[in-house]
């Protein structure tokens, strides 16, 4: 039992994460129907731009509890504001010309993406692990049964706490603004749109924009929660938050954050209960497996065959 | 019209739900064998759902539905084959295929059914020649010895291949494409795109051969090409034809038999001439609120 | 009037305002990632190092970058681009009709040539690194070219059936009970020999054998969600290899697996190795000209069977699907069985490539079979042009070629100093050059497609109408 709570807490933090990363998926492929492969990547340089403000700050400053906190609200934002310009120039160069064309071009584009980006942090900072010193390592005990002690640390109460407000301001957008009702009209028929006024290629940008900057959130939590950041630290979280993406049902944002969550608790049970060594192996198979049986996923809209 | 007296296919009580919607409602209705039989009604009549049905691409919510060949009897050995859980029976005179046990492939392969679609479908990016090609690929197949005796370059594959060449070229004399085999399907005009895609269907050797909307998009000139090649199809090869067509001309000159559909359920069946002056058929066509309406819209149909 | 070809104007002012959009977008991008630099310091602190230099200088190529880019593109929006599809497509196809014969020729050669120009000693860098490396490469591309170019199903797992290959050739060639029985049953030594001739088959079935358990349950899937199941399957199997130690040796590998003999002549020193036997001084090159030769046998075979394939119904079945599966199964296709045939077919070569692999090496370790193997066979496919054999060799030699190349260019360090190693930015390189191809030719370098067959007169179908699947 108490065992199970305390992978509760740490499998909700490690799920805020996910989800936060599947939106950017599940946003993309909603509006312009391709797997933004190079999301996972976006999601790791917004960890590295977080780690160097941190640090930058700190470096000048010290590392008191008051500047250590001021240091991540700083390098949330910066790392957010970076992180979408990385995403926009990603989408302006290597989508938007091929958008509507041979379908597998934007996929090896964006994989090419991917490899470049990951290269590229690790030309510009070096293949070796990038440590932070731990930060926020106070707990809060909750209970203590049988000498086993359920803790919440602050870094979790803050993941979850950021990651629920982030989502409440995204979900008002979204829904809310004329800006969500013009994404949800190029979701349907960018043609249609373009001919009522909206402009598509803008919104496709926004899309790309809110998508990077949420996975600059979990990048900047990432770190946090870890104190370590690597170059090729973006495959595996980006195929975990695919895989979130999808098992919440593509193209659906409540079904992404509800993945991201599933995805994250499974792991962590998976982790504590049966085999640490498997637990990727555990992830990649839910993903084949609700790819091949539940293609529509838990909240997404089943795809009729027309003939 | 032959549906009494030589029937090919048998649809009993064919019922189809999504969901909530009940898109055919317990239809029944006989196609006579070297009939023109035409399924028409209004939009979202239910008409290419009846297809889907026929040619497995859907599986009916409920429904039987028998087809023959040659000359087995139908009504006594349709029961014995629902009682067994096979698909098919072969009895004296020829075999039953019961078409809703079948996946899609099975129903051309086997049941010999083939189909067009209301939104042409050809392979776009290969020839004309070799879309027809395509569609014998079920005896090429076996002559290739599975690939094997191709592969290896056995000398009856070679031969079996001239002939399937031979059949294409037939259809596409009938068809009017030969001087067109080796260009891209997807480089033709509209009319040929059709008029290919039932060359491709016939090419398979089907009994029975479902047109959706064969007429859709033609001008007067090839739409009376289509009923010449139609007939032609039914006369000199015995093959059955069901279609579904909106234009009336092409339904009410050819058909031999007429089935309305209206919101799922069949609400006429008979000649064209019984269909024609039947009331109800009349109200769910044009709409029974204003009679000089009515008689506008006969007068322009030509009804 | 009409004829009067307007002369391109080039806005100096909006050229300038651009470049200065995109310097300041790059200073935005590349300030921190690039100006500051996160080093261990001595007493293992995390400390920050300043590159403004190196910032300033790539913020400046980017400013320039634009301003070229911007002038080429406003000095020729004034032409009008010829619109000869047609006749460029045949083009295409004559080149791919005279150039697969005139690049086998080479390649027959090539050993030939380089032994003459760079002795023994330095040929076998330029025969292994290069001209097997690339085989391998055009092999594999060979073998997904059936799955992706004629079938039209994305597999981006399928480094998977190269491992599948690679370890079955391991495991079965280095396995001690299978020695000793057939040291009794036919004599000692005959498994170390002959071990690679028996499995190279055995590993092409095995891989077979996976592609079909794996193609089955994921051939109701389309286009995306199949590669990303394809991806997810390829990551299983790695992992798995990874992690069941007793198994596959985990991380450290299988090492020291039997090498190919020379059809029963072992590349060794002794009396009864290959240089003795024919009277030569013992060398290594004889086993990589060898090897070179075998995988170009490997390769060859794969080319000639899937080019025989695409005139054969079943060929014929695959294109459709890529087509039109719907239309395929509406003509008794049963599409379940001509994909998972591409599938096999397709799995197969990967197995024996996988083996040769295995065997040139001589080691292996899950670190081979990642995921990015997948993306780089599929790249070559892409760029190559789907379903073109020529496209999949110039491809391969464009992107494995050229990105072994920057191993050879150590001169580079006089301009830029010891620590300078231009390796390091291969695999950028191979990046920028996968996004910078698709944008070029979204279609690939080759294509159009030749048909299968005609009637009169063969004709070209351009790559505009060739639909590129949908599962």
């Amino acid at each position: 039992m108490e065992v199970f709570v305390q992978q509760l807490i740490n499998g909700v933090t490690l799920g805020a994460v996910y989800g936060l990363i599947a939106i950017g998926y599940t946003m993309v492929f909603g509006i312009i129907g391709m797997v933004n492969f190079a999301h996972g990547d976006v999601f790791m340089i917004s960890a590295f731009i977080s780690l160097i403000v941190f640090m930058a700050i700190t470096a000048f400053a010290g590392m008191s509890g008051g500047v250590v906190f001021l240091a991540l609200l700083v390098a949330l934002i910066v790392s957010m504001v970076i992180t979408s310009l990385y995403s926009w120039t990603i989408e302006r160069i290597a989508y938007r010309k091929l958008r509507g064309s041979f379908r597998l071009a934007p996929l090896i584009s964006a994989i090419g993406m991917s490899i470049l980006l990951m290269n590229f942090v690790q030309v510009a900072q070096g293949a070796r692990n990038k440590p932070i010193p731990p930060v926020m390592r106070d707990t809060i005990n909750l209970f203590e049964r049988n000498g086993f002690q359920v803790a919440i640390s602050y870094k979790q109460v803050m993941i979850i706490a950021v990651t629920a407000i982030l989502l409440g301001i995204f979900w008002y957008v979204v829904q809310k603004t004329p800006l969500g009702r013009a994404q949800r009209a190029c979701e349907q028929d960018p043609k249609m749109a373009a001919l009522l006024g909206i402009n598509v290629d803008r919104t496709i940008s926004v899309t790309f924009i809110m998508g990077a900057a949420l996975a600059a959130v979990a990048g900047t939590m990432f770190l946090t929660y870890y104190g370590v950041v690597v170059f090729s630290d973006g495959f595996t979280p980006g195929v975990k938050a695919f895989t979130a993406a999808v098992l919440g049902g593509i193209g659906s944002l409540p079904g992404a954050v509800l993945g991201g969550l599933l995805i994250g608790l499974i792991e962590t049970f998976w982790s504590a209960y049966f085999s640490i060594d498997y637990k990727d192996v555990a992830a990649f198979s839910i993903l084949a497996i609700v790819l091949i049986f539940m293609p529509q996923g838990l909240l997404g809209k089943p795809e009729v065959e027309k003939v | 019209m032959r549906a009494k007296s030589d029937p090919i296919l048998k649809v009993e009580n064919l019922t189809m739900r999504f969901g909530g919607l009940v898109a055919v409602n317990d239809l029944s209705f006989v196609a006579g064998r070297g009939d023109i039989t035409a399924l028409i009604g209004p939009n979202g009549a239910g008409k290419t759902t009846v297809f889907n049905c026929i040619t497995g691409f859907y599986k009916p919510t409920t429904g039987r539905m028998a087809l023959r060949h040659g000359n087995i009897d139908i009504e006594a050995h349709v029961e014995t084959l629902t009682d067994t859980p096979r698909d098919s029976l072969k009895g004296e005179g020829g075999s039953l295929f019961l078409l809703e046990r079948m996946p899609d492939f099975e129903v051309s392969a086997r049941a010999k059914v083939a189909r067009t679609f209301q939104n042409i479908r050809l392979f776009s990016g290969m020839t004309v020649l070799e879309n027809l090609m395509v569609a014998q690929h079920n005896p090429l197949m076996v002559a290739s010895n599975w690939t094997l005796g191709g592969l290896i370059g056995l000398p009856g594959f070679k031969k079996r291949e001239n002939e399937a060449i031979e059949t294409a070229k037939y259809w596409l004399e009938k068809t009017k494409l030969i001087d067109r085999a080796d260009d891209p399907a997807g480089d033709l005009p509209y009319g040929d795109q059709r008029r290919l895609e039932i060359a491709r269907a016939l090419c398979t050797d089907p009994v029975l051969l479902c047109l959706d909307e064969p007429a859709a998009g033609l001008n007067p000139k090839e739409s009376a090409e289509l009923n010449a090649l139609l007939r032609s199809v039914c006369k000199d090869h015995g093959t059955s034809v069901l279609l579904i067509e909106h234009d009336m001309s092409v339904v009410m000159e050819i058909s031999d038999h007429v089935v309305v559909l209206d919101y799922g359920t069949k609400i006429s069946d008979g000649t064209p001439d019984e269909v024609k002056s039947d009331p109800r058929v009349i109200a769910a066509y044009l709409g029974a609120e204003d009679e000089a309406e009515v008689e506008k819209i006969e007068a322009e149909v030509g009804l | 009037m009409m004829d009067a070809v307007e002369k391109p104007v080039v806005n100096w002012g909006i050229l300038f305002k651009d470049s200065v959009i995109a310097a300041i977008i790059a200073f935005g991008l590349f300030a921190l990632m690039l100006g500051l630099k996160t080093d261990q310091a001595l007493n293992n602190q995390m400390v920050l190092v300043g590159r403004p230099g190196l910032l300033a200088a790539v913020v400046g190529l980017v400013f320039v970058a634009r301003l070229m880019t911007g002038y080429w593109q406003a000095s020729r929006a004034g032409r009008i681009a010829p619109a000869k599809k047609t006749s460029s497509s045949a083009m295409m196809l004559k080149i791919e009709k005279f150039g697969l014969p005139v690049a086998v020729g080479f390649l027959v050669a090539y050993p030939i040539f380089v032994l003459a120009t760079a002795g023994p000693q330095g040929a076998i860098k330029w025969i292994d690194n290069f001209g097997i490396q690339i085989l391998i490469y055009i092999m594999l591309g060979w073998g997904l070219n059936i799955v992706v170019g004629l079938a039209g199903l994305l597999d981006l797992g399928y480094v998977a059936f190269y491992a599948v290959g690679a370890y079955s050739y391991a495991l079965l060639a280095s396995s001690e009970p299978i020695k000793e029985f057939m040291a009794q049953l036919i004599g000692e030594g005959f498994w170390q020999v002959w071990a690679f001739w028996i499995c190279l088959p055995v590993a092409g079935i095995l891989a077979a054998f996976w592609g079909v358990l794996l193609g089955f349950p994921v051939l109701r899937l389309r286009g995306d969600y199949l590669a990303i199941v394809t991806l997810a399957f390829g990551e299983i199997i790695r992992l798995v290899l990874i992690n069941w130690v007793d198994f596959s040796n985990g991380y450290a590998g299988i090492s020291s697996i039997p090498r190919p003999s020379f059809f029963g002549t072992p590349f060794t020193a002794g009396e009864d190795g290959f240089a003795a036997k024919f009277g030569l001084e013992f060398s290594p090159i004889y086993r990589t000209i060898f090897l070179f030769y075998v995988i170009l046998a490997l390769a060859l075979v794969t080319a000639a069977v899937s080019m025989r394939l695409r005139r054969l119904p079943v060929g014929r079945a695959w294109e459709a699907l890529r087509e039109d599966e719907i239309a395929c199964r509406s003509l008794g296709i049963n599409t379940v069985n001509t994909k998972l045939t591409a599938f096999a077919i397709g799995a197969m070569f990967g197995g024996f490539a996988g083996a040769f692999f295995a065997a040139r090496q001589g080691f292996i370790s899950p670190e081979s079979f990642v995921f990015l193997e997948s993306a780089q066979i599929l790249a070559i496919v892409v760029l190559g042009g789907m379903g073109s054999l020529l496209g999949v060799v110039i491809a391969s030699i464009l992107l494995v070629g050229g990105v072994e190349v920057l191993r050879e260019l150590d001169f580079l360090k006089l301009y830029f100093g010891d620590g300078f190693d231009p390796a390091q930015y291969r695999m950028l390189i191979f990046g920028i050059c996968m996004v910078l191809m698709m944008l070029w030719k979204p279609r690939g370098l080759i294509s159009a497609r030749e048909p299968t067959v005609f009637l009169k007169e063969k004709k070209v179908v351009s790559s505009d109408l060739v639909k590129e699947g949908h599962g």
